[in-house]
């Protein structure tokens, strides 16, 4: 726990950082868009249907849309933006920003057109009958009368904001979502606990914040507005002032996709560079597993860890692979520095393949031991995969190669999988042949006798800004060929989802026991 | 004062108002009565621009009123309409105000003015002056409304059903108040009301309308002397028919 409440001060600053600007421009650009809707009509009326289509879109999907957009129109304002100083990056802060800056938009946009409909026409008519100008009787009556109904939209998008705002995590940007999605992920209540807590905590406070504010604007109290505008404006200051930002040089950026394993091999590939390339490091945790490759090709991240197999069916869009492990390797190394520049710095050694798991006094009692064993008692059986599962070409050649049709077939969270599999809530689950929590929970793998599952080595992956700007960073990664082998990272894996250790922890031990493996 | 010459205001194919000429002198009520759909409050708000004319012309102290912008000319016609229109979210002082503060009036000319115009309506400053308008009756409230419409010194009053919406009682008394009131006041006025009891109480004279036509103009007396046509007399005979169905009424109560 102490553990996680150092690390909240940085993640709630960044979180705070990101929902009041999304806020702050949501307000500025809805509350105008309002009046004119209010006011006109019309066209204007089609914001507010595209505003409404925004909100139906699942959060997290419209947090990994704008990703490869953001990444997209980067790429094309590449050269104006060069001459600003700045770049406009397709994971960070950016997509996290317009995504919850639209979801922000629909509740202030449609409650300033409430609001302002709402005004009696009586008082409408007496304001223009007093000799007010169009102006006048929008800034002295309307919006005055519909400040409450505004404020409210205002309180509504605040509180979705900063709940959504934790799902920005998996595209890049730090948030209480780090506490989430990695205390999920390795099992680790008290950071999940922690991430909640504080998300709810600031909601609840940016929300009697702006009460407070228009309680004071609709009161006329000068005190209590400017009580509420101080507090916003340190909460804002204190967001701005990032503890621990150090000056200087760019970090080198590793990237870890959502599970342990990768939040694990993030660290020691951070340890080793600090160690041996004495280089500052940041670990950009939780990216969607697209994502990171995506932040790898365009820059954002400079490193990190993915499997031949994923890389030869996602980004190669290759159908079936070759079943040896070297020709995968070799092939997807020769495609990623050809199309992308992107080097493979070491093979870790081991693999961590896709894999089919049952319960091992379940799997004695039906006889299974092979998959291909499984196709005949298949149709009784409920399957649980992870979130990309069913989707992914393995599942394909699965089903393909030995027939495989489950009564059901179940979506979950991987971290829950388990829990199910062990409540008999599902019979079968997909796994990763390195997670430690398998054999633990006393799970078999099933052989794939067939050989239809490609090989999974585990590779390090550096993009080209790396490669040209700190090769010493590459060149000590590449002392980690061959190190980890299943077993290890199953050790490993354990020792976080189980033992409670930390990533970084466990990182540093296996750094030590591995001693000088220095770079030549 | 006020001057209109062949006033037209179309909706479409719809007619409000037609070849409507009218002249107000100086001082003097004018009532505009008519039925429901007969253009008498869309003449009131051509006046004030409200509503744009189609047609025609209106003169104030001689003087095209499409010379001023609108919202200039309505600063300086005092307005005052049936549903009353009280900001709600600005205090009774703040609501009599209004108009003066949008002429850019020093603060305390204005706060003398509300003071002196909560007098003449009979409310007292120091109870009423931080009252919110959903704290007065309606009788207090139209009292404001007509606070408001006369702060800034008007010379113009174009007044659209003020006592329209109010109980029986309330209204007689207030019917009464005003008439002095305006008596004092020297202000000139145009004042709508469907109801031909107030028109006859309270008119120097009155314009008949019927489907926004002009019917007829005059003093009460000559309108009930000589009525132009049977539309006119039959609606001047409604107050007498009403009056004598009453005494029967009253009649059979005392008998």
């Amino acid at each position: 726990m102490a553990e996680q409440l150092a690390l909240l001060p940085a993640r709630l600053a960044a979180h705070l950082e990101l929902s009041l600007a999304a806020l702050a421009i949501a307000a500025l650009a809805s509350i105008p868009i309002g009046v004119r809707v209010a006011q006109r009509g019309g066209a204007a009326n089609a914001v507010l249907a595209a505003a409404s289509v925004v909100q139906t879109l699942p959060s997290l999907a419209l947090l990994a849309i704008m990703v490869p957009l953001l990444a997209g129109l980067g790429a094309i304002l590449h050269g104006p933006l060069a001459v600003l100083g700045t770049e406009l990056r397709g994971i960070g802060k950016a997509p996290a920003l317009v995504a919850l800056t639209l979801y922000g938009m629909l509740p202030i946009l449609r409650n300033t057109v409430t609001g302002l409909s709402g005004v009696d026409p009586a008082v409408r008519e007496a304001a223009r009958g007093v000799g007010m100008t169009p102006r006048q009787q929008l800034l002295r009556v309307e919006l005055p009368l519909a400040l409450p109904v505004i404020v409210a939209g205002l309180r509504t998008a605040a509180v979705w904001i900063v709940g959504t705002a934790t799902l920005s995590t998996p595209v890049g940007a730090t948030s209480l979502g780090n506490f989430i999605f990695s205390g999920l992920q390795t099992r680790n209540t008290a950071a999940v606990l922690v991430g909640c807590a504080a998300a709810a905590g600031l909601a609840l406070l940016l929300d009697q914040l702006i009460r407070l504010l228009e309680v004071g604007l609709r009161r006329r109290q000068r005190a209590t507005i400017a009580t509420a505008c101080a507090v916003l404006l340190l909460l804002g200051l204190a967001s701005a002032i990032r503890p621990g930002a150090a000056a200087g040089g760019r970090p080198v950026a590793i990237g870890a996709k959502t599970f342990t394993e990768q939040y694990v091999l993030a660290e020691i590939l951070a340890e080793r560079i600090r160690r041996e390339a004495r280089l500052p490091v940041r670990v950009v945790e939780s990216l969607g597993s697209t994502v990171a490759f995506d932040a790898l090709r365009t820059g954002a991240i400079d490193l990190y860890v993915d499997y031949s197999g994923t890389l030869w069916a996602t980004v190669m869009k290759r159908g079936d692979p070759p079943r040896e492990r070297g020709r995968v390797r070799d092939e997807v190394a020769r495609f990623l520095r050809e199309e992308h520049g992107i080097e493979v710095v070491a093979a870790l050694g081991f693999e961590n393949a896709y894999a089919l798991g049952m319960r091992a006094e379940r799997a004695r009692e039906l006889g299974i031991t092979r998959i291909a064993e499984l196709a005949s008692v298949a149709p009784t059986l409920e399957i649980g995969g992870d979130y990309e599962f069913f989707q992914r070409p393995e599942w394909a050649a699965l089903e393909r190669g030995y027939g495989l049709a489950f009564r059901a077939e179940r979506s979950m969270d991987p971290a829950l999988m388990l829990e199910a599999l062990v409540q008999d809530e599902i019979d079968v689950l997909s796994a990763f042949s390195t997670d430690g929590r398998l054999a633990a929970h006393d799970v078999r793998l099933l052989a794939d006798d067939r050989g239809v599952i490609p090989p999974y080595d585990a590779l390090v992956l550096a993009g080209p800004r790396l490669l040209a700007e700190a090769p010493e960073a590459a060149a000590a990664l590449a002392a980690l060929d061959g190190t980890i082998d299943a077993p290890a990272m199953q050790r490993m894996n354990l020792a976080v989802d189980r033992d409670g250790a930390s990533p970084a922890a466990v990182a540093r031990r296996f750094l030590d026991a591995l001693g000088d493996v220095g770079p030549p | 004062m006020i001057e209109l010459s062949d006033l037209g205001k179309r909706w479409g194919d719809a007619i409000a108002v037609e070849h409507l000429s009218l002249r107000v002198e100086r001082g003097e009520l004018l009532v505009l009565v008519g039925g429901s759909g007969s253009g008498k409050t869309t003449t009131l708000k051509l006046i004030n621009r409200l509503v744009e004319p189609t047609s025609g012309v209106v003169q104030i102290a001689g003087i095209d009123h499409r010379m001023l912008p609108g919202h200039e000319l309505r600063r300086r016609i005092g307005y005052c309409f049936q549903q009353v229109g009280l900001f709600p979210h600005l205090s009774v002082a703040e609501n009599v105000g209004i108009v003066p503060g949008l002429l850019g009036w020093p603060a305390r000319d204005i706060a003398e003015r509300v003071d002196e115009l909560l007098h003449l309506v009979g409310l007292a400053p120091g109870e009423f002056c931080a009252r919110r308008p959903d704290e007065l009756s309606g009788g207090q409230a139209q009292r404001v409304g007509l606070a408001r419409a006369l702060a800034a010194r008007p010379e113009v009053l174009l007044l659209d059903e003020p006592f329209g919406a109010l109980d029986p009682v309330t209204r007689e008394r207030l019917q009464g108040w005003f008439a002095r009131l305006r008596r004092e006041l020297g202000t000139t006025a145009i004042f709508v009301t469907h109801d031909v009891v107030e028109a006859l109480l309270l008119g120097d004279r009155i314009a008949v309308l019927h489907a926004g036509r002009l019917l007829q103009v005059g003093t009460p007396d000559e309108l009930l002397a000589r009525p132009a046509d049977a539309a006119v007399a039959e609606l001047l005979e409604t107050p007498r028919r009403q009056a004598e169905a009453l005494a029967r009424v009253l009649g059979r109560a005392r008998a």
